[in-house]
């Protein structure tokens, strides 16, 4: 499974089997998640890729979106 | 068999060996006066329980969460006001700041923080905003070279002796958080008297009034005060109180045993009757669950699992309910020796009363357990 997909099913089992949305779509607008998931999914990017979260890096642009949590992953395992 | 490897026990030892010689004897007293000892802070510091979970690069002890769950758990069985310093300063505060601080921050601050030079509170609840953080009315503006906050916190725990105080402030939608000192000007603390429990603990309300600070006292992003610090604040403490809960519930049902094996009604011992065994077994079910819910919590908060939170929510809220429990059977199984103000049973019932109330009330807890549970009912039972 790559980065994308594990990152969508987490964000999947989460907000539930029945929500579509696509690796594209803000999940912020979509209001799937909350101030409590947002720092769920901050914690799952840290384990699951082995990055360190740091407080400049806490724009929420860099969590919008499976593409968007995938590219600051990529950015920081570069 | 042990629930806790030998290195725990023998740190439960050491504290419980500290609470009693230097905070039991004195525990009735701070009570009765709304104020513990500037001494017992040193002391605390001493030791090093200030700064217990912060990093080793920045002063503190590193230690795991299962050390800070003894250390909650014994400060909470010995006096909650002790407990509740410990919450504000070590879990609300230094932890927060170990995890979102800027390098400046955690290099020059945390330090005094972990060593207990300086004491931190967090300045969250106001006048008409409590369980409904996001709509603090305390306001900030950004200028070029400074913040201005204005605006009122209300019963924040440690505000009378606190150094630095975080401030949840908002300008327009945006949530942002500040370092305040209580020598900037524009700050008034005043002390609230009268509170039913822990009421040591140095209640406060804070006055902000065209209160001017440099912009390197922002805590954490801008417009991130509530996502990002308050959030990670509030479970950093409800850990904090969890344990502290279990620490009375433990409390309660140690001096009921004592007193059930040693009271005579109708010639015996009272607890040879059979509705005061059902209370000591009630009590000691739900001691041995808060236990085993804080500690497991412990478990998941150190492996970093993305639903710590909901753990240590689930830990808060039967601890505090088991509190409140153990707490008033205490009370009914000492008749009116519990009652009188210089028997310890009548604190733990006043302060297990505000263990269901402080770090989110018992009705938020239910809210997010159950919100959680509606989804993800496999990563709590799990």
């Amino acid at each position: 499974m790559n980065n994308q997909d594990q990152i969508k099913e987490f964000i999947q089992k989460k907000v539930g089997e029945k929500v579509s949305f696509s690796n594209a779509d803000d999940i912020f607008k979509l209001g799937l998640v909350n101030s409590l998931f947002a720092l769920e999914l901050v914690v799952f990017l840290e384990n699951s890729f082995g990055i360190q979260v740091e407080n400049e890096d806490l724009d929420l642009n860099n969590f919008r979106s499976v593409d968007n949590m995938n590219d600051f992953v990529a950015k920081k395992t570069a | 068999m042990a629930l806790l490897e030998a290195a725990y026990q023998e740190f439960r030892s050491e504290v419980r060996e500290f609470c009693e010689r230097e905070i039991v004897p004195h525990a009735e007293k701070w009570d009765r006066e709304e104020a513990i000892s500037e001494d017992i802070i040193q002391k605390l510091a001493k030791k090093g329980y200030l700064g217990l979970t912060v990093p080793g690069e920045y002063g503190g002890q590193g230690k795991d969460s299962l050390y800070y769950a003894i250390l909650n758990e014994e400060l909470g069985r010995a006096c909650s006001s002790v407990r509740s310093l410990v919450t504000v300063h070590g879990s609300l505060v230094s932890e927060t700041m170990a995890r979102w601080g800027t390098r400046e921050q955690k290099s020059t601050l945390l330090p005094r923080l972990a060593k207990g030079e300086l004491i931190a509170a967090y300045g969250l609840s106001e006048p008409e905003v409590g369980s409904d953080a996001k709509s603090v009315e305390t306001s900030y503006q950004e200028h070029d070279d400074y913040y201005e906050l204005n605006g009122q916190k209300k019963w924040i725990t440690f505000a009378t002796r606190a150094d630095i105080i975080v401030i949840v402030a908002k300008n327009g939608e945006h949530v942002s958080t500040f370092l305040v000192h209580r020598t900037d000007p524009g700050v008034k603390i005043e002390k609230i008297h009268g509170m039913l429990g822990t009421s040591a603990s140095g209640l406060g309300l804070i006055t902000l009034e065209n209160c001017r600070i440099p912009k390197d006292r922002l805590f954490g992003m801008k417009g991130m005060g509530f996502i990002q610090i308050t959030n990670t604040a509030l479970d950093n403490g409800r850990f904090s109180v969890a344990t502290g809960a279990l620490g009375i519930a433990l409390a309660s049902l140690e001096h009921s045993i004592s007193y059930a094996n040693e009271r005579k009604t109708f010639g015996v011992p009272i607890g040879d009757h059979q509705l005061i065994k059902k209370k000591i077994a009630d009590m000691t079910v739900a001691v041995k669950a808060a236990r085993l819910l804080c500690y497991h919590a412990a478990e998941v908060r150190d492996r970093k699992d993305p639903s710590t939170y909901v753990h240590t929510t689930l830990a808060k809220y039967h601890a505090s309910k088991a509190a409140t429990m153990a707490a008033t059977e205490a009370v009914q199984i000492h008749g009116a020796v519990g009652c009188l103000n210089t028997h310890p049973v009548q604190r733990l019932f006043r302060d297990a009363r505000i263990m269901e109330i402080i770090e989110g009330t018992s009705e938020i807890q239910q809210l997010l357990l159950s919100n959680y549970a509606l989804k993800n009912l496999t990563d709590i039972i799990d």
